[in-house]
């Protein structure tokens, strides 16, 4: 992974020491809370519904068993315990001490960690694929460009104060695990015929109160044009984008209200004086991220598939947890272990120091060293000898770590909901713990098979309702939690935002909505169909007549 | 309001008439682009300094043509959260080639020193008791920069390749 | 419908950001049961103001009256958004660290 140099060092330690300044203005009172309040947002500091929030970057999802280890020990020193792992691959820590904010940003700073600009209206943590690097799918590994996007956003003195935040995700598979066409602007590597690898430039997706599917800009450009062509996209919104009204200030409004087209006029002009400024990536710098990269020395392994198949045979458990939580590597011999952080023990993606110290130490054991977070709250270790899977499963098991749900009905993606945050009108945690329950059995789990529930609760849309398979919107009706529902939505390379139900389900019964669209799907499913397709091709009609009563 | 160029208290030599009605243009004035459009046959040939100020929707290239009217451009920020005159003064600088004063003025937070001045604002009218010592603060907490501005610093990029050329 | 209620002043500490209920002798405790309870909207107002004083001289931030009822020892919210602020969330903590 990408090792920090002199100058990311540098950076990181003396932002740190500046927030540490900032931060005895405001105890003096030399800063008002007006004041202060943008500076705490930009180095991730919120105040929420209990206490002071802070939520660290994990820079497109890669850490390190040596910050995980660290990151445990900030949810013991400095939390209570826990820390809660975003959709934005990003942790938060919930129950954070403003004086002691410093320290703690110091501590990160050691392990090559930040906060920076992980709130705000700037551009906020790269995203990227959780397999990357590691997947069988992979045409290019998205990791180097994430870095040099990382870097080159970090501080940006001209966008720093955009009209909003600003998303950007990258993918270098086919398969979009990085949700890329609902972001400011989404990455997608492909090869051209001359097999080089360039990106597709998609810009103005989003979730959020009005959602919208990206629109691809510019089907090929070259690498080394990355950044000057996102310096052009991003001065065009700096300046032509919405501020009158902050819930029409996002990219997403512009491309709309002015048109695909009219915006990439708009992009090219601009590039076209950038593209040969000093932003045009010199090769000795892409080669030097690049390097950070090369993969590790896989000692080699014969395929374990025969032996495999009898531990599993042996072991229903472990079939089911095979079957759901390995995705493939591109090593043979080796395979990719998702880690639910969706037992029935915890909130979506919430883990304990003691797990997280378990989950280093088998990075440790199982690989080389290295963790991942997804964008669906879960963890993966890349690097497992297929041969050693049982062993880790068994160990997993141990620390509650184990849980056979990935990409299935009970791997409930929520956000924090207003058990902790001060935007939020509804809970979000309690129906995704209801569901969960209620779906503890499984086989009827993988019988069910391939399903993504998500649940916000508000129309900022954090859980990211709108690209659930089955979304769940949080709302406030009269003073009582109710629960809207959405029906096919998509992240992926087919994605699509759900379609309302219809009218809302009060908290008691949202767990019976879900079991009887579950149901509709079970009835209506040809063959092993996955629920999105049978959506598709059945329509809303049937799942409205189970959930209203027929018209 | 106390001004700041170079790093240094400076006295303003300008007389801000951009709101005024009935303006006064003699002496160094600073005007709005309405006023420029309208006078701007009359201001165009005098011997006084000129300045202008333009709003944070008022884009550079209004006035790209007529730079070398102006010994000072203003810019606004309304509120320290409308960073469009970032993007504006990196254009002036850059694109349009402007090498006279480039002042900020409005809503400016001391931590915002430091990115204006890297976008190539030299002079900054504030709103702060001790500015100087504003501007040593905001310029003394960091010394790394990743992206290339206008403000010609090295970045860490062409920093480490030195270093290895070296 | 707020003037009906009795009130309570709830805001954040700004040193360590915990919720906490402005109390009689004009301080600031994190249990709801030293919370000092206005009856009227006049009441009300008078705690707000002194509350306010207190977020001018940055000993807290954002404070504001909410409605509560009296029942048991403790006062308690009439929303449900603020009984999570009072008595935190409605979830367990995941514990075992």
């Amino acid at each position: 992974m990408y090792k920090y140099d002199e100058f990311d060092s540098r950076l990181v330690t003396e932002r740190a020491e500046q927030f540490r300044r900032q931060v005895k203005r405001r105890l003096s009172g030399e800063l008002s809370e007006d004041q202060f309040k943008p500076l705490r947002l930009m180095n991730g500091l919120y105040l929420q519904l209990h206490a002071y929030m802070l939520r660290v970057n994990v820079p497109y999802g890669m850490l390190s068993s040596t910050q995980m280890r660290k990151l445990a020990h900030i949810a013991r020193k400095y939390d209570r315990g826990y820390g809660h792992f975003t959709t934005r691959q990003n942790i938060q820590y919930n129950w954070i001490q403003l004086e002691q904010v410093p320290d703690l940003l110091a501590e990160l700073a050691q392990v090559e960690m930040h906060a920076i600009q992980s709130s705000g209206n700037c551009i906020r943590n790269v995203t990227s694929d959780q397999y990357a690097g590691v997947a069988a799918d992979e045409l290019e590994d998205p990791r180097v460009w994430c870095e040099i996007i990382r870097q080159w956003s970090t501080l940006h003195p001209e966008f720093s104060f955009l009209p909003r935040k600003f998303k950007i995700a990258v993918t270098g598979s086919p398969n979009d695990r990085a949700a890329v066409q609902v972001h400011d602007i989404g990455l997608r590597m492909h090869r051209n015929d001359d097999g080089q690898a360039g990106f597709e430039v998609i810009v103005g997706g989003g979730q959020g109160r009005t959602p919208h599917i990206g629109k691809t800009i510019r089907e090929w450009l070259e690498p080394e044009h990355l950044l000057s062509y996102l310096e052009a996209i991003l001065r065009v919104y700096n300046q032509d984008g919405r501020r009158d009204n902050m819930y029409k200030s996002r990219i997403k409004i512009l491309v709309h209200e002015i048109g695909a087209d009219t915006f990439r006029e708009l992009v090219e002009t601009e590039w076209a004086e950038l593209r040969d400024s000093e932003l045009r990536l010199p090769q000795s710098e892409i080669d030097r991220i690049s390097a950070c990269f090369a993969p590790p020395d896989y000692p080699r392994r014969a395929d374990a598939k025969t032996l495999l198949d009898s531990q599993a045979a042996a072991r229903p458990d472990f079939a089911a947890w095979l079957h759901s939580n390995i995705a493939e590597h591109k090593v043979p011999g080796y395979a990719i272990v998702n880690i639910s952080l969706k037992s029935l023990a915890a909130p979506p993606g919430d883990m304990t120091a003691k797990q997280m110290v378990a989950a280093a130490d088998l990075a440790d054991e199982y690989g080389f060293g290295e963790l991942r977070v997804n964008h669906r709250q879960n963890l993966v270790l890349p690097d497992v000898p297929q041969e050693q899977l049982l062993e880790l499963w068994q160990k997993l098991n141990t620390h509650g770590l184990g849980t056979a749900n990935i990409g299935h009905v009970s791997d409930i993606v929520a956000c924090p909901g207003l058990d902790y945050c001060s935007l939020a009108n509804a809970r979000s945690i309690p129906i995704a713990q209801e569901i969960n329950a209620r779906f503890q059995d499984l086989d009827r789990v993988h019988d069910i098979g391939e399903l993504s529930i998500n649940i916000s609760g508000c129309m900022n849309a954090c859980g990211h309702h709108h690209v659930g398979n089955i979304g769940i919107l949080g709302v406030d009706k009269k003073g009582k939690e109710y629960y809207q529902f959405t029906l096919g939505g998509s992240s992926g390379r087919d994605a699509a935002l759900g379609e309302r139900t219809g009218r809302g389900f009060p908290a008691a019964e949202a767990v019976d909505a879900v079991e009887s669209i579950i149901a509709t799907y079970l009835r209506l499913r040809a063959s092993d169909e996955r629920f999105v397709d049978t959506y598709r091709r059945v329509g809303m009609e049937p799942f409205q007549e189970a959930l209203y009563g027929a018209a | 309001m106390a001004l700041l160029k170079d790093g240094l208290a400076a006295a303003d030599p300008y007389m801000d008439v951009s709101g005024a009605e009935a303006p006064d243009f003699s002496g160094a004035v600073i005007i709005s682009l309405p006023q420029w459009h309208k006078h701007k046959a009359a201001l165009s040939g005098r011997a006084d300094p000129l300045g202008i100020v333009l709003a944070s929707d008022e884009k550079p290239a209004l006035i790209k043509d007529d730079l070398e009217h102006f010994s000072v451009i203003v810019l606004q920020f309304p509120t320290f959260r409308d960073g469009r005159a970032y993007s504006h003064a990196r254009l002036l600088r850059d694109r349009y080639g402007y090498t006279g004063e480039l002042r900020a003025t409005g809503e400016i937070l001391l931590e915002q020193l430091h990115y204006m001045q890297r976008v190539g604002f030299n002079s900054f009218s504030i709103d702060s008791p001790n500015a100087v010592r504003d501007w040593e603060i905001a310029g003394a907490d960091l010394s790394v920069w990743y992206q290339p501005a206008s403000d010609q610093r090295a970045t860490a990029t062409l920093l480490r390749h030195k270093t290895v050329q070296d | 419908m707020l003037s009906l209620m009795p009130q309570i002043v709830i805001a954040n500490s700004l040193a360590d950001g915990f919720v906490v209920f402005l109390t009689a002798s004009n301080g600031w405790s994190s249990r709801v049961r030293d919370a000092t309870v206005a009856h009227d909207d006049a009441d009300a107002e008078v705690l707000l103001r002194s509350a306010k004083a207190a977020a001018e001289n940055n000993l807290v931030i954002d404070p504001y009256l909410i409605a509560v009822e009296l029942k048991g020892d403790a006062p308690e919210p009439t929303e449900y958004r603020e009984y999570i602020r009072v008595f935190g969330p409605s979830v367990a903590i995941p514990s075992g660290q």
